[in-house]
């Protein structure tokens, strides 16, 4: 058969293509990362310049703004990293593992039942500090094993994790909302940050805690990134490729949950963040892959520069980012369903 | 070429307690192309899939040469059977390098990437599908005929000795179904692939099969060389259709005539 190609360097040509743009896209997320991240340390009450700012961050300069730096600025800028990181990440391996675009925790329920585990936490049981954060990881992995116990029918079928988990969702909404409006008005005003998502109280042992389970946890990512290929070609295709499919897909959905938990159990559910991020992040790198590195970059960003508008740029006054997400990320929901639509009716 | 036989022997299968299959035997000749054709539900994709290791077998087994497939690592196996399934849906925005590229996963390690090796197995698979100029084309774009020769290319990627494939021109036209059939014969004749596949158009079967295999209600009715099982009775006992059957006047195969309830005689 005669074909347009010359050289057997032609696929070669067009894999090394992809990978350069998949670099840029990444390199582009780490400029943007840096740049905010430095804005972020010089904007607030007390506006550093920019040198003065870095001079602090190495440790240098004046003793208060190393201070403000070390002790204020840095810690949340670290932290929206990592939750966005997490976010991106675990809407990602939802999205490729379930082959739906609209699989996230947020519509899961699995957000909901970290919600629910700290208001329960602070409300129910009157706890305070890391405890409340281990409550809210209890609740994200107590609605997990709940969509997988009643999903689960001899192998995982997408449509039906998705439907178990919006039903699981209202549930916990509605659970959540009852114990807010049976609590008197300041103790429901501090509970109320666990259903938006903030990232302006994680520090120190916490922000530890936090960057070592990302970090662990990813490399778990890296471990089963390699069948995300073949397992988006669907259950029958991925075995014929000679992939363990039920293993492949509980291990990918085990680490997206313990991604989830983990970052909700330290700043809430964050609206949107984990379906938006992958969805922007496969349009960018447009390989058609599971793109779980670029997600989770765009995730670490996105985290950050909500969080900046929250403290900055809206309201005038302090906004959690969850807020800034939603108000975001909800219009882009709308707009990805009516292009899709298109789409497929094309 | 491999001369390794694909071998059932007393295998059943089933869904949900149900027996679809139930104790079957069969060979799938080295070096040939099977088809295994019956009517509706008759069982011969559950079977495709037993073969594969797609369906888990309730009883029998599976070899390949002296190796018990159910035993053999994946991996392994996905080396040297290659299985295309009914319908498969490209994922949104995959190109079609990229798709056949997902070929080469059952031959790199856990954190391989591509090579240039790979790449050249890759552009092969395209150009012996007559898909290399679509290379950069996203999958969802092509047409029917173009995207089951892009999946083929996939399979072919995957180097393996033997090839499956369940119902590979459903939804292709006349034209689109002869060109796909002639692709297969191709492989099998310059590269001694071994070829089953389950197909709906039993003329189309019958031209292009060495080894047909019959089935109905789950059990084989007749298999062996078109010319021989492709009788009246044998259309009759598996389909239940009044038939007559006589020469393919291009191939010299054997061609069902269906009678019907208001032609003939």
């Amino acid at each position: 058969m005669t074909s347009t190609v010359d050289a057997p360097t032609a696929v070669g040509r067009l894999r090394v293509a992809r990978r350069r743009r998949l670099v840029l896209v990444l390199a582009t997320f780490l400029v943007l990362g840096v740049a905010l991240a430095t804005l972020a340390l010089t904007l607030g009450a007390a506006s550093l310049p920019p040198g003065r700012a870095l001079l602090a961050l190495l440790g240098a300069g004046d003793a208060k703004d190393v201070f403000i730096v070390h002790r204020l600025r840095l810690p949340r800028v670290e932290a929206a990293l990592l939750v966005g990181a997490a976010f991106g990440l675990a809407g990602a391996l939802f999205q490729s593992t379930l082959r739906n675009p609209l699989a996230s925790p947020d519509i899961l329920g699995i957000a909901s039942g970290a919600s629910l585990g700290a208001v329960w936490a602070l409300l129910g049981l009157g706890l305070t500090g890391l405890t409340v954060s281990g409550f809210a990881f209890l609740g994200a992995s107590a609605v997990a094993v709940a969509i997988w116990f009643l999903a689960w029918r001899r192998g995982l079928h997408s449509v039906r994790f998705v439907l178990v988990g919006v039903g699981l969702a209202y549930l916990c909404s509605s659970v959540l909302a009852w114990l807010l409006a049976r609590a008197d008005v300041r103790e429901a005003q501090s509970a109320l940050l666990w259903t938006v998502g903030s990232v302006s109280d994680v520090r120190g042992e916490e922000l530890g805690l936090l960057a070592g389970g990302v970090a662990i946890l990813a490399l778990g990512v890296a471990l089963v990134s390699r069948t995300q290929g073949p397992l988006a070609l669907g259950d029958d295709n991925a075995r014929a490729l000679g992939v363990h499919v039920d293993a492949a897909r509980v291990g990918s959905l085990l680490l997206a949950v313990a991604l989830v938990a983990l970052a909700t159990s330290f700043a809430g559910p964050i609206a949107f963040v984990a379906l938006v991020a992958p969805a922007i992040a496969r349009r960018l790198v447009d390989d058609g892959g599971a793109a779980l590195l670029p997600s989770a970059a765009t995730g670490a960003v996105l985290v950050l520069v909500s969080d900046l508008a929250g403290q900055h740029a809206l309201f005038g006054v302090g906004a959690p980012v969850g807020i800034v997400t939603g108000l975001v990320g909800a219009p882009y929901l709308l707009w990805l369903l009516a292009t899709n639509d298109k789409r497929s009716a094309a | 070429m491999s001369d390794l036989a694909l071998r059932a022997e007393g295998v059943s299968l089933g869904y949900d307690g149900r027996r679809v299959i139930d104790g079957l035997d069969l060979v799938i000749p080295p070096g040939r192309i099977t088809a295994i054709v019956g009517p509706n539900a008759c069982g011969k994709s559950t079977l495709l899939r037993g073969l594969a290791r797609l369906h888990p077998l309730e009883a029998g087994r599976v070899t390949l040469g002296e190796d018990d497939v159910s035993r053999m690592p994946r991996r392994e196996l996905a080396r040297r059977v290659g299985m295309l399934p009914q319908s498969s849906i490209a994922p949104d925005g995959v190109r079609v390098a990229e798709l056949v590229g997902r070929g080469r996963y059952p031959h790199q390690g856990w954190f391989g990437r591509h090579s240039s090796d790979d790449d050249a197995v890759v552009l092969a698979a395209l150009e012996s599908t007559g898909t290399a100029d679509l290379a950069d084309r996203q999958v969802q774009e092509l047409s029917g005929g173009q995207r089951q020769r892009v999946w083929i290319a996939m399979v072919l990627a995957q180097q393996t000795d033997i090839v499956l494939l369940d119902e590979p021109t459903t939804f292709l036209d006349v034209r689109h179904q002869l060109d796909l059939l002639d692709l297969l014969t191709e492989l099998n004749r310059t590269r001694g692939t071994t070829v089953a596949m389950v197909l709906h158009e039993l003329n189309l079967a019958s031209r292009y099969a060495d080894n047909l295999v019959v089935m109905s209600a789950g059990q084989i009715v007749a298999e062996g060389a078109p010319d021989v099982v492709l009788t009246q009775d044998v259309v009759l006992r598996a389909f239940g259709l009044e038939a007559q059957v006589v020469r393919d006047p291009v191939s010299g195969s054997p061609l069902v005539v269906p009678v019907g309830r208001f032609h003939g005689a």
